[in-house]
């Protein structure tokens, strides 16, 4: 089992912050890969991406959004808790190097995704910029850790009732009028992350995005992930989770996270009504 | 009348199954093994050659006369110990190797009538044994202080991890998913090879000492230059062939085109097919097409009918005669009620706005002169285009070698085709320390061809263990 060291609720309960137990993943792990984990014996297999790592401690931090049956289960699970599976780290690390001036975009949980990226960039000697957008003031995450991983961060919220009254993408807009961007890291929401992409496309800012679709193995085994970038099949998760975004097929992408809708309602009512039934949490 | 007219007196005794008609909404076993009675007058049937032509169809050499000799003096323990000289698996292997290409296609009462059989009464022994409340678990060998890891935990690297662990030497199996038993526990479904047979082989390996390490992608968690940092002294890499070919044809990324291995691994290893107990889903084809000819697409077709199905047709582009399946995992398909779509490619998959599989545009084939391989190659019919309406099919067209971890251990050559490049009598890769079988060197082939690539393997390894490189 891998043990819950610590946790924490994000955004009014609807994010959670796991710190797991998982030394061999954490000496290994780099910024941008993820883990497939199982709650328990009767779990699916799914992917998160790690928010952190510490090596010296062992320890690996997911943070994940609340969004169906197996994120609720994960939310009901205390510290002294456990994960039955965790594999990792999966796909390819982002690609870090020194380029320049780096926007660092994120949409609500994607900021979790985003921040080890971000820090990275800083710490390889690049100009970071940080955006973090969300609906409103309450679901924003990690807005300390962003300001601390970059050298510049805005927060922009939707409604207005923090930082700047918009889209994160209007911020990106006016940066690239006012300054010159050697590459854009964009993550987030699959719409988001599209949007991004038309925005840089049209100045051609190199543009980094991470594709969540649906996984089983995460080895490249089943091809249950594959993503069409530039034209081509590619399995995100062992040729990504990161691609060149003015390539992908974020429609296809869309479609292909909506192919179980039916049955993640029926397990998600399942679930609520047996925790309601028993009484517990 | 001689001894061998008097004993080709009994015919060859049919196995009891399951009806076809219950069986395919079902995910029970479909063949029931042989009673005692059955077992014994079936091994009666054996006329104990002195050079026996079985013997050479086995890839692992097992001594068939010795093994069916005992079952005819109903010393079964004593069958079972003759079995396990050769093969640890004889409970999967009794059921799932292609005995009518193997060690049945040289039966010599096969030259005029039916052939003694082989597989059913190897199956009987093994299943006899797991009955058994005392199964009697071989002693290793005393400590030898080296250390093996084993990457992969399919039949091949079971093999390897059994007989080195009892030569004293200290096993570490490594898989990549939550279970061990490679594509016996995530490829082949329930219905041919009960789940229960595998954890209690996969137990027997444990109580003799091997370790079971799960999560662990060799190659990301850990790699191999790294495993001999960390004191192992050799690795055997049996990572299995897996990399789900597709057809590369419009539309194959609708939702309900899945490849085999998607499909199988939903509804086997994460039991999609008792969802909602288990979180996974699948989506419920109704009219089902799955293309291919092979064990993976009848494994498929047959779930998929088990899943509710209304119709399951195969999509072949050669002819029955050129299927590679099993000819029984074809009859109990046909039996099942699947169709059979033959000369027959799928060129393009059609979808609705929403992204979903509404139905798969085909061509007919017609079989022109063989080719290097012997296989009289198709070729399409000009103007046979048709659409078939379906909302779900699997793509069953045959894996390559999955460049996970030989991607990232420079070390391993690897052929044209992406395997490793190993010694075929001895298993030695071109990296100091490793050897490599199974499917990952030799392409998919069969349970017990990989099984024979770790005996062999094992043996060289314990060589290199107790005599050096
Ligand atoms: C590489 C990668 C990294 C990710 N990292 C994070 C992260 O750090 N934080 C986070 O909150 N989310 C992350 N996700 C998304 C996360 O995996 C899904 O939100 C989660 O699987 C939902 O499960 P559920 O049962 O709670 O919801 P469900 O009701 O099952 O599904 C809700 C939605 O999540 C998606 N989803 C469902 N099953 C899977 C699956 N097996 N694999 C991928 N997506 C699925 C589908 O679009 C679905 O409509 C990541 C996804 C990928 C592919
Ligand atoms: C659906 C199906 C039906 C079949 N039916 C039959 C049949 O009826 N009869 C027959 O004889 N043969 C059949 N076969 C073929 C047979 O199953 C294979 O030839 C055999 O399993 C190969 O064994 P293996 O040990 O080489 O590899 P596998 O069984 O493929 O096992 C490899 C294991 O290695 C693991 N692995 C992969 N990469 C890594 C990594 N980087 N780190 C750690 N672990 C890793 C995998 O998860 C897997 O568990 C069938 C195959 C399939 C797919
Ligand atoms: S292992 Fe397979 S080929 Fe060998 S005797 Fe048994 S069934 Fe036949
Ligand atoms: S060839 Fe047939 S008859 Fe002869 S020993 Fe083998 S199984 Fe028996
Ligand atoms: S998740 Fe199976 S190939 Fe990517």
């Amino acid at each position: 089992m891998y043990t819950i060291l610590n946790r924490r609720e994000l955004a009014m309960g609807t994010v959670v912050e796991n710190v797991v137990a998982a030394p061999l993943i954490a000496k290994k792990a780099k910024p941008g890969q993820f883990v497939i984990l199982r709650v328990n014996e009767t779990g699916e297999r799914i992917p998160l991406t790690m928010a952190d790592t510490d090596p010296e401690k062992g320890t690996i931090t997911l943070i994940y959004q609340v969004v169906g049956k197996s994120t609720a289960l994960m939310k009901s699970l205390a510290v002294g808790d456990g994960f039955q599976d965790i594999a990792g780290p999966l796909g390819k690390p982002t690609h870090i190097e020194k380029v320049g001036t780096v926007v660092c975009i994120g949409g609500g949980t994607g900021v979790a995704v985003l921040h080890p990226i971000t820090r990275a960039f800083k710490e390889a000697g690049n100009r970071v910029i940080a955006i973090c957008g969300s609906r409103t003031k309450d679901l924003l995450i990690l807005e300390d850790a962003m300001a601390a991983a970059s050298h510049e961060c805005t927060l922009c919220t939707d409604d207005g009732t923090c930082g700047f009254h918009g889209f994160g993408t209007d911020v990106l807009k006016d940066l690239m009028e006012k300054e010159r961007i050697d590459l854009v890291v964009g993550i987030g929401p699959v719409p988001m992350m599209k949007f991004v992409c038309e925005v840089t496309r049209k100045k051609h800012i190199k543009t980094l995005v991470s594709l969540n679709a649906i996984m089983l193995d995460g080895t490249g085994m089943c091809g249950c992930c594959r993503v069409t970038v530039g034209g081509k099949t590619q399995f995100a998760c062992v040729d990504g989770p990161e691609f060149d975004g003015h390539q992908v097929n974020f429609d296809e992408l869309t479609q292909r996270l909506a192919a179980y809708r039916d049955q993640e309602r029926q397990s998600m009512e399942l679930f609520e009504h047996n925790q309601c039934a028993c009484g517990t949490k | 009348m001689t001894d061998k007219d008097k004993k080709e007196k009994t015919p060859r005794q049919p196995m009891p199954e399951q009806p076809a008609e219950i069986r395919r909404r079902n995910f029970e076993e479909v063949p029931l093994g042989y009673p005692e009675e059955t077992a014994v007058l079936e091994a009666g049937r054996c006329i104990q050659c002195k050079s026996p032509g079985c013997r050479q169809g086995c890839p692992v050499g097992i001594d068939i006369p010795g093994f069916i000799n005992r079952i005819t003096a109903r010393d079964f323990s004593g069958g079972i110990r003759k079995l396990k000289e050769q093969n640890a698996l004889p409970a999967v292997c009794g059921r799932v190797c292609p005995q009518e290409s193997q060690c049945e296609s040289q039966c010599i009462l096969g030259k005029k009538g039916d052939p003694v059989a082989i597989g059913r009464l190897e199956r009987f022994l093994a299943d006899w044994e797991r009955r058994q409340s005392t199964s009697d678990i071989p002693d290793p060998a005393p400590a030898t202080g080296k250390k093996v890891a084993v990457v992969g935990s399919g039949p091949s690297g079971l093999t390897v991890a059994g007989d080195l662990v009892l030569k004293g030497h200290k096993v570490t199996v490594f898989e990549a998913f939550h279970k061990p038993g490679g594509v016996l526990l995530y490829g082949i479904p329930e219905f041919r090879l009960p789940k229960e047979i595998l954890f209690y082989e996969i137990n027997v390996l444990k109580q003799m000492g091997v370790e079971f390490v799960m999560n662990a992608v060799v190659g990301k968690l850990v790699s191999l230059p790294e495993l001999f940092a960390q004191g192992y002294d050799a690795v055997y890499v049996a990572v299995g062939a897996g990399l789900p070919h597709f057809l590369g044809v419009p539309g194959e990324n609708l939702i309900g085109v899945y490849s085999a291995n998607e499909y199988l691994t939903r509804s086997n290893l994460m039991k999609a097919y008792l969802f909602p107990q288990y979180d996974t889903p699948l989506v419920m084809g109704k009219n089902v097409v799955v293309v291919g000819g092979g064990n993976v697409a009848m494994d498929s077709a047959r779930t998929a009918m088990r899943m509710g199905a209304e119709s399951v047709t195969i999509v072949y582009r050669r002819s029955r005669q050129e299927m590679p399946a099993r000819a029984e995992e074809v009859h109990h398909a046909e039996e099942e009620g699947i169709e059979f779509r033959l000369l027959t490619n799928p060129v393009a998959f059609n979808g609705d706005e929403k992204g979903r599989l509404v139905s798969v545009t085909c061509v007919q084939m017609e079989l022109g002169e063989p080719d290097a391989s012997g296989r009289r190659s198709p070729k399409v019919i000009p103007g046979s285009e048709f659409t078939q309406p379906t909302d779900m099919a699997v793509i069953s067209v045959g894996a390559g070698a999955n460049p996970l971890l030989t991607s990232t251990t420079p070390e391993l050559t690897l052929n044209r085709r992406g395997y490793i490049m190993a010694d075929q009598e001895t298993g030695k890769t071109y990296m100091r320390g490793v050897w490599a079988g199974g499917d990952i060197v030799t392409g998919m082939a069969t349970v017990i061809e990989a099984m024979g690539a770790g005996k062999k393997a094992a043996k060289s390894m314990h060589d290199f263990l107790t005599l050096g490189w």
